[in-house]
């Protein structure tokens, strides 16, 4: 465990701020991500997490505040210095980022195989075979049938869809995952099996994944710390154990009544 | 000003040339880049060349020798009609010999003769960018070939090949220049691709309805885009030419009757006439 | 050897054109139409082809659509043809349409207004019923009645809503005022369009395009609730400056129409809610294309306005770059031309993938 870098943090954001005219989005939020951390951002619609995690990827610039990345040769880089093909390269390689939506997040005119297979492609994949082989494995990997590598994803069910999203995301590695509700809109019992998924993935890799969720069961399940939003800011923040069963913060402690009640 | 016509040498005023020949030096110094030029409207249709005769308008001067070929061939009604607008505004010499010309103006064929240094080979473009197909939005396409993000291009080749075993494409087969722009070298048969690699003459396109110039200076790298394991194959009908016997040169498929009968032929008439006039003295 | 290759494009071409001369005369006994009366007598087709055309000349247009027997899309193709050798000496001064020596004005949003509604010569209200004795060549019609002498000056219908705040005031642009509006006949079209560079292209596009889209945003495709605040159609005086005097001069005068939509406008974080003007200016008397053009103005409005686009109509890309009938007339009719090289190895494609298939199927 002597990776450059391992002991500093992989991501690190400081006094965020974001107002959409007169509402504040996000108001002084710090946060930062270790290697190999799962760091859960909950909180009901409208308290600003989803702007958080796009603010984080870059997909949005803040109005202050800055968010620094540390690449795999552990050199620190500001993202709003960054420059858009950076950030291409970056979506592309060392991060991924997984949809609520899979249709937000796949090519459904491309067959799983292809979609897979382009992250491959788009950092230089030039062999067929290994392209494929490649695919045929990541669709074992999220429990997909093989043999449907070259159907289209419209032809998927709503839980396959976000399996292959997962698969097109993982398929180069990426250190660092931001999820967006990925369980949003899928059925229970769905639901259950896609975040048993994630959780081995998760482990298996290594990775450091950001996950929004308004869902307190799933922050449980996969986050080792929770960071609880409210009108744009963090009022609570620690191990996720912590949080849940000892929520200090009176908006806290009515998110987790009211997962307990349901 | 010529006297005989009224209108400029080579029709155009200098001053646009002068643009032109800027938008073209520029393309020349960014092998493969789509520079935009502000295109006139030509007295012949947009979509018949108006692009590549604005640029060789552009390059002519009165000891050039101009060829004008049209599917490979000297005689097809357009190439005809743009040899007579050249030999009209410019009173230049006009050729159908490849090796003779000093400079070639193109719609869909490379010729055959090899070409060398000092030629200039300006082709016709209808539809510059390579991505059309794959994302309409120009202004989006000006960021993917910004950001050298192909990937798309790559996943099409790649469903082609999961679909149909091969590249289903077989004309305007893009292609990579110098490593770095994704290129389409205009709708050219993919039998053609191979002969702009390192090709000794310099190669310019324009597009005149869609205002883009772009070049391939001599000796540029020019690659098809392809897989390891499923390289680039240019295709032509596995026969002979049935008027010159040549194995190597793209044909023409000519229906004889309406019971099946074909032959071939060279689509390239000069060299398919330069061959046959070297049996005949053979003989 | 049986076959011989096909030759003689040169002649094919020269007989081609022998004939178009021979079918644009038609039958001899009949008399040979005069660009004059082209000029008189077929205005408004003489109007669209100067609009679309991009160049004002009456005689020329009508000398076009004779050349191409009345095909106004080519003719106007003639006619852009002519104008890309001309030599291009200055950008004239902004034209006053407030000015405009009015033959026609006409008011939705108003039942009356200073200046009053003048109809002038307008298919309106006719009854499309073919008249015979246009037929039969009848005699002069009946002298129109008197024009009233000289009017007042007419104010325009959304200065009359600017004087109370209702009216979004037009921004002047960045480019100081002398600075010359962008030219498209110079430089090529790029995205993000600033506003001055899509009303020229409007301007130059094509009427039925244009019609067809500005319908589409009636209809739903699209966020338009426009009235007609004013048509006005008359004449409008050019001045230039020349450098060497410093001062404007009047070079002539154009017959213009002019049509301002009023279109509603639920505001934005920054603006109180307001209406927004569509604008339309053409060459001519060419109403509809005005109207049209003023719809797909306000449509393209969309993205600034802050409202959701999602139209055709709405695009700009879509609209722009498809809007000019003589690059679309040129790139589908070019579809004519030999494509025998790519054709076959399309064919040689097709065999070969055929052949896989084929074989995968036996295996």
């Amino acid at each position: 465990m002597s990776a450059p870098g391992m002991n500093a943090p992989l991501l690190e954001a400081s006094d965020l701020a974001l107002r959409y005219g007169a509402v504040p989005a996000l108001d002084g939020v710090s946060l930062a991500i270790w290697p190999g951390e799962v760091v859960a951002i909950v909180g009901e619609s409208g308290s600003g997490k989803t702007t958080l995690l796009r603010v984080l990827s870059g997909l949005l610039p803040p109005d202050a505040g800055s968010v620094l990345y540390r690449d795999p040769e552990g050199t620190a880089q500001r993202l709003e210095a960054m420059g858009e093909a950076a950030l291409r390269r970056l979506h592309r390689t060392d991060w991924g980022f997984v949809h609520q939506n899979p249709r937000d997040g796949l090519r459904l005119g491309v067959s799983a195989g292809g979609n897979i297979g382009e992250r491959l492609m788009a950092t230089g994949a030039r062999h067929y075979g290994s392209i494929r082989e490649a695919a045929t494995a990541w669709l074992r990997r999220v429990e997909i049938d093989p043999a449907r590598i070259d159907a289209l994803p419209r032809t998927f069910s709503g839980g396959m869809q976000q399996r292959l999203q997962i698969a097109r995301t993982l398929v180069t590695h990426p250190r660092l995952v931001f999820m967006d509700e990925p369980t949003g809109g899928l059925d229970v019992s769905v639901q259950a099996r896609l975040l048993d998924l994630i959780r081995a993935l998760v482990a298996d890799l290594g990775l450091a994944v950001l996950l929004v969720t308004h869902d307190i069961a799933a922050a449980r399940l996969l986050a080792h710390r929770i960071l609880v939003m409210r009108h744009g800011r963090v009022v609570e923040e620690g191990l996720t154990d912590r949080v849940l069963d000892d929520p200090q913060h009176a908006y806290t402690q009515l998110l987790v009544a009211s997962v307990l009640a349901a | 000003m010529s006297a005989t016509t009224g209108y400029n040498f080579g029709y155009l005023d200098e001053d646009t040339k002068r643009m032109i020949r800027r938008a073209l030096l520029k393309a020349v110094a960014i092998p493969g880049h789509q520079v935009p030029f502000g295109s006139r409207e030509m007295p012949l249709p947009y979509g018949w060349g108006t692009g590549g005769i604005q640029v060789t308008a552009s390059v002519i001067g009165p000891a050039d020798r101009l060829k004008v070929i049209d599917q490979g061939a000297d005689d097809t009604t357009n190439a005809v009609s743009i040899r007579r607008f050249f030999a009209r505004v410019a009173g230049v010499e006009t050729t159908e010999r490849t090796a003779e010309a000093s400079i070639i103006q193109t719609r869909h064929r490379i010729p055959e003769t090899p070409l060398r240094e000092g030629q200039i080979l300006v082709y016709q473009v209808p539809m510059p960018e390579p991505l059309f197909r794959l994302e309409p939005r120009v202004a989006e396409t000006k960021r993917m070939h910004a950001l050298a993000d192909y990937g798309l291009m790559h996943v099409k080749l790649y469903e082609d090949i999961a679909r149909h075993g091969h590249v289903a494409i077989s004309y305007n087969y893009p292609v990579m220049v110098n490593g770095r722009y994704l290129m389409s070298p205009s709708p050219i048969p993919a039998f053609d691709n191979p002969k702009m690699h390192r090709n000794p003459a310099l190669q310019l396109f324009g597009a005149g309805r869609e205002k883009r110039i772009y070049a391939v200076p001599p000796y540029t790298e020019v690659r098809s885009l392809d897989f390891e394991d499923h390289p680039f194959e240019p295709v032509r009908a596995r026969a002979g030419c049935a008027l010159c016997g040549s194995r190597e040169s793209y044909l023409d498929e000519v229906v004889t009757d309406d019971a099946g009968g074909r032959i071939f032929v060279c689509s390239d008439t000069d060299y398919c006439q330069s061959r046959q006039a070297r049996q005949e003295a053979a003989e | 050897m049986a076959y011989v290759a096909v030759k003689g494009g040169e002649r094919a071409i020269e007989a081609a054109h022998a004939w178009l001369a021979e079918a644009r005369r038609g039958e001899p006994a009949v008399p040979e139409l005069g660009v004059d009366q082209v000029e008189e007598q077929l205005g408004l087709a003489v109007d669209r082809v100067m609009a679309e055309g991009a160049c004002y000349d009456r005689g020329l247009a009508a000398l076009a659509i004779k050349q191409a027997r009345g095909d106004l899309i080519e003719a106007a193709f003639l006619l852009r043809a002519y104008r890309t050798t001309l030599p291009r000496f200055v950008a004239g001064a902004p034209l006053d349409t407030g000015a405009m020596r009015i033959r026609r004005r006409i008011s939705a949003t108003y039942k009356d207004l200073p200046g009053g509604q003048v109809l002038g010569p307008t298919f309106d209200y006719t009854h499309r019923l073919l008249d015979f004795a246009l037929a039969a060549e009848g005699e002069a019609p009946p002298p129109p009645p008197e024009a009233p002498a000289e009017a007042e000056r007419m104010p325009r219908v959304t200065g009359i809503l600017a004087q109370e705040g209702l009216m979004q005031p037009e921004a002047r642009g960045e480019a100081p005022a002398e600075a010359e509006p962008p030219d498209l006949t110079r430089e090529p079209l790029a995205f993000p369009a600033a506003r001055p560079l899509r009303l020229q292209s409007l301007a130059r596009g094509d009427e039925g395009f244009l019609l067809a889209l500005g319908y589409s945003t009636q209809r739903g495709y699209g966020n338009a609730h426009p009235f007609v605040g004013e048509i006005r159609m008359g004449e409008v005086a050019v001045e230039i400056t020349p450098p060497e005097l410093g001062f404007p001069i009047e070079i002539g005068e154009v017959t213009l129409t002019e049509c301002q939509m009023v279109n509603q406008f639920a505001g934005s974080k920054t603006e109180p809610p307001q209406f927004t003007r569509g604008y339309g200016l053409t060459f001519g008397h060419a109403e509809r294309k005005a109207m049209a053009m003023a719809l797909v103005d306000r449509a393209l409005r969309a993205r600034e306005l802050g409202e959701e686009a999602t139209a055709p109509a709405e695009s700009e890309e879509f609209v722009l770059y498809h809007c000019d009938n003589v690059e679309a007339t040129g790139f589908v009719e070019h579809l004519k031309l030999p494509h025998y090289v790519d054709f076959q190895s399309e064919l040689e494609k097709i065999r070969q993938l055929r052949a896989t298939a084929l074989r995968e199927a036996a295996e």
